[in-house]
């Protein structure tokens, strides 16, 4: 795929992957062999029909390719971005056993694109009475999905979201050059054009309870994220300099701070930067950070091949010049006068496997150095957002903090569903569409009046 | 949809603004704060909701003008609206029947001490209210609290009014007479205010709370920004505050964090000031 040259993907924080255009899509779309019990679609959490959109594409019938996604898929545009596409639908598809696996995630993104162009949307459906109630909590994918299944099917549908922005990581975290603002503003744009209601500003737990919410609706989704940062309690954490990855890119993704001063959002970047982690979130922050001209290195406890991030944002972080040191854990944070002056680390050498399958890192005594910088930002993971089950002792959660849900994403609060990061922990832009998609539809059918 | 009913000058670079938020007017405690931003570029800065009308749906913010955000807010006028405002955040202040209780407010923190003051006298305690301020120019809310406070005692550096000298130097001056009858500290104010208060009341085991005011974005735990350091852990001061016993804060680190963006928040300030003179 065409990418945006690498001097103008240095200055700006304008798309990177630029997409098919109508030619190169239909000669990808017909690559693939139309499996008749294809694996693909088993492989997508929301079960996309792959083969039927790539037939309609490579038949010129977009229109009817784009009714076919949005059957399953609300936001293919985004989807077919930011999806890890290699461990699911292409991981799966049949041509990858002795190639390359067809480029659904890019097919998928053409055909989003070309709705958002030509505003396509499904007629809504009326089942028989249907016409629920629904509060909405948070505004990421999962409450998206949710919200359009449950209006698509004529529910009353309100979006309560705390911050000023609808769209959670798809708007704070995830960076303007993976997943431009603009899709994300279409998207709600258009469930709004559908009759869905947003309110920003509130955060329900504080502004309004869950109790009182559902004084006035039929029943409440909670998807509220995994929006909690992860901070390593070493020294010289609490200096000036130090920020979880959720503060660097909050500032710079929702505050607009690489615009700053033209927006009044200051962000610090210096020279140097490490960034502690290996995970998409890591390169997020690394590639920012070489955009507002810092030197910046990643620094993962084990080696490139246990990292977590997707190999396409690893290899786009390394083009744009972000270096890597592998088997090293930080031990202290060095500061001078208040300011950071570098980082202490200790090698680290792989064990047996651990739960996670993945080779543990073991630190070697005495192998402690240091590396200079002026800036370290913490990558190392995020958790449940706590504000819901701490106002809500009704909805209950587990060790992990996340909440607690039956087959049917009801939570132990009657009327109160949950899906997305809140019930999975940290997971992905699809898991939480489908569970927002799944909890629709267990509503309609359990509460259906 | 978040008008501006009234605003107004009431000391030195200190501002009332009255504000339409129904919402959050009805689940306001004292020692709740909400999160403003001013425009659509705008910075999130926190501010204590000093008052709330539950009945009129409206709150009472009062802020004193330090950078861009606060100059911009002090030049808006009634009818305006905020672009955004939230709330309300944080944890409400702990509110009993202490006995005998010390209320310090300095400088601005005079506006965030007055709802604890009223909430602790109608809880039954005998309050102790000491404000203070660089001169009697930058003082307000003499008068509220000098009804609701059993005792009001008032500082100024300058010797304007009242005692000469910091609002610290009264509540020593009252410990040294009466420290064993006093159950409770409470002070909010500049950092390091609160770190010599805590370190006057620490030897007399008085317990002490500070309301910690870190740099904050988002106001609801997602970003870390506002981390300080309570009994050698790392706290959220908007989720987990914003008040903490001070004994147990590290207000070197608070004080250091807070001058972080020194030089970008007058760069922000001098950029904005030199657009308005050309106009
Ligand atoms: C930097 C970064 C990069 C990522 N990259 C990818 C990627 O490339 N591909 C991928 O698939 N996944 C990626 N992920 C993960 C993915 O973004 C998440 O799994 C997904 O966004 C979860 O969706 P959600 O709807 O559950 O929650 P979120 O997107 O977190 O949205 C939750 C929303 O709820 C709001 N909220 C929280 N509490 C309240 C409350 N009490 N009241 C009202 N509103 C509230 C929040 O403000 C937020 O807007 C990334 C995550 C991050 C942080
Ligand atoms: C919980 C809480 C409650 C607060 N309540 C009030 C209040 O009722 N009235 C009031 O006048 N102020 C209050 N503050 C402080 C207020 O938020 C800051 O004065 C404001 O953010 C400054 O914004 P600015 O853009 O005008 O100044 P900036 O240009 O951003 O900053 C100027 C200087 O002010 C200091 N500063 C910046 N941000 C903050 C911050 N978030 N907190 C403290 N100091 C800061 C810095 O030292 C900086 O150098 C409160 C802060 C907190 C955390
Ligand atoms: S939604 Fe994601 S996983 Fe499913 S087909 Fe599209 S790109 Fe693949
Ligand atoms: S598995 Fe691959 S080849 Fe088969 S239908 Fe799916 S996309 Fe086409
Ligand atoms: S201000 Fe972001 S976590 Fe407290």
């Amino acid at each position: 795929m065409r990418k945006l040259p690498l001097d103008k993907r240095l200055r700006s924080f304008d798309e990177v992957a630029l997409g098919y255009d109508l030619k190169e899509a239909t000669l990808e779309a017909q690559r693939c062999l139309q499996c008749k019990d294809p694996p693909c679609v088993k492989a997508c959490p929301l079960h996309v029909n792959i083969p039927k959109f790539i037939k309609l594409l490579r038949e010129g019938k977009l229109k009817e390719a784009a009714n076919v996604i949005l059957e399953q898929n609300p936001f293919p545009s985004i989807c077919g971005r930011v999806c890890p596409q290699e461990e699911l639908c292409q991981s799966a598809c049949a041509l990858s056993k002795i190639g390359e696996p067809v480029a659904i995630g890019r097919l998928e993104r053409f055909i989003g694109d070309y709705i958002l162009e030509n505003n396509i949307t499904l007629p809504k459906k009326t089942v028989s009475g249907n016409k629920l109630k629904i509060a909405i909590v948070g505004s990421g994918p999962a409450g998206l999905s949710a919200a359009y299944f449950l209006s698509m099917h004529s529910c009353e549908v309100t979006v309560f979201e705390a911050l000023h922005e609808f769209g959670g990581v798809l708007v704070y975290g995830i960076p303007n050059f993976r997943l431009p603002k603009e899709i994300v503003y279409k998207e709600i744009e258009r469930l709004k054009a559908s009759g869905v209601k947003f309110v920003k500003n509130v955060i329900v737990g504080k502004t309004v309870t869950v109790k009182e919410i559902l004084e006035f609706y039929d029943a409440v989704f909670i998807g509220t994220g995994a929006g909690l940062p992860n901070i390593l309690n070493i020294p010289g954490t609490n200096l000036c300099e130090v920020y979880s990855a959720n503060e660097f890119l909050i500032r710079i993704n929702l505050m607009r701070a690489y615009k700053f001063p033209n927006y009044d959002t200051p962000i610090k970047v210096g020279r140097k930067v490490i960034v502690i982690g290996g995970g998409n979130v890591a390169m997020d922050v690394a590639r920012c950070a070489r955009r507002l001209g810092a030197d910046v290195t990643i620094v993962y406890r084990r080696t490139e091949k246990e990292m977590p991030a997707r190999r396409e944002e690893i290899e786009n972080a390394k083009e744009e010049g972000v270096k890597f040191k592998f088997l090293a854990s930080p031990v202290r944070i060095i500061g001078e006068n208040g300011h950071v002056k570098g980082v202490e680390f200790i090698r680290m050498k792989l064990g047996e496997p651990d739960e996670s399958g993945r080779r543990r890192p073991i630190p070697i005594p005495g192998s402690e150095f240091v590396m200079e910088c002026d800036t370290v930002v913490f990558a190392i993971g995020q958790s449940p957002n706590p504000l819901i089950p701490n106002t809500t002792p009704e909805i209950k959660t587990n060790q992990w903090g996340c909440i607690i849900i039956d087959k049917n994403n009801m939570t132990t609060m009657p009327r109160v569903f949950a899906g997305g990061d809140i019930v999975s922990g940290a997971a992905t832009v699809v898991e939480a569409v489908a569970d927002g998609k799944k909890a629709a539809f267990s509503m309609m059918k359990l509460l259906g009046k | 949809m978040y008008e501006i009913l009234e605003i107004k000058e009431i000391a030195k670079e200190t501002y009332m603004a009255k504000v339409k938020a129904p919402l959050i007017a009805k689940k306001f405690k004292p020692g709740h704060f909400v999160i403003v931003r001013v425009h659509e570029k705008g910075e999130r800065i926190p501010l204590t909701i000093v008052k709330a009308d539950k009945r009129e749906g409206n709150i009472t913010l009062i802020f004193k003008v330090v950078g861009k955000t606060t100059l911009m807010l002090s030049r808006m006028s009634c009818g305006d609206s905020l672009a955004d405002i939230v709330g309300p955040l944080g944890n409400p202040s702990e509110i009993d029947k202490f006995g005998n209780v010390i209320c310090i407010g300095g400088g601005v923190g005079i506006a965030p001490i007055y709802p604890i003051v009223k909430a602790l006298k109608n809880a039954g305690n005998y309050v102790i209210t000491i404000i203070g301020a660089r001169s009697s120019d930058y003082l307000f809310l003499e008068k509220e609290l000098s009804e609701i406070s059993d005792e009001l005692y008032i500082a100024t550096d300058d010797g304007s009014k009242g005692f000469k000298g910091f609002v610290t130097d009264v509540l020593k001056s009252i410990l040294e007479k009466r420290g064993d009858q006093i159950n409770r500290v409470i002070v909010i104010g500049p950092t390091i205010m609160m770190k010599i208060a805590a370190e006057i009341t620490r030897p007399l085991k008085i317990k002490t709370i500070a309301s910690l005011n870190p740099i904050m974005v988002d106001g609801t735990g997602m970003c870390g920004a506002c981390r300080v350091k309570v009994a050698g852990e790392i706290k959220f001061a908007c989720v987990h505050g914003p008040e903490f016993d001070a004994h147990e804060v590290d207000f070197d680190e608070l004080i250091n964090r807070l001058n972080m963006y020194k030089e970008l928040e007058y760069q922000a300030l001098e950029k904005y000031l030199g657009e308005k003179s050309e106009k």
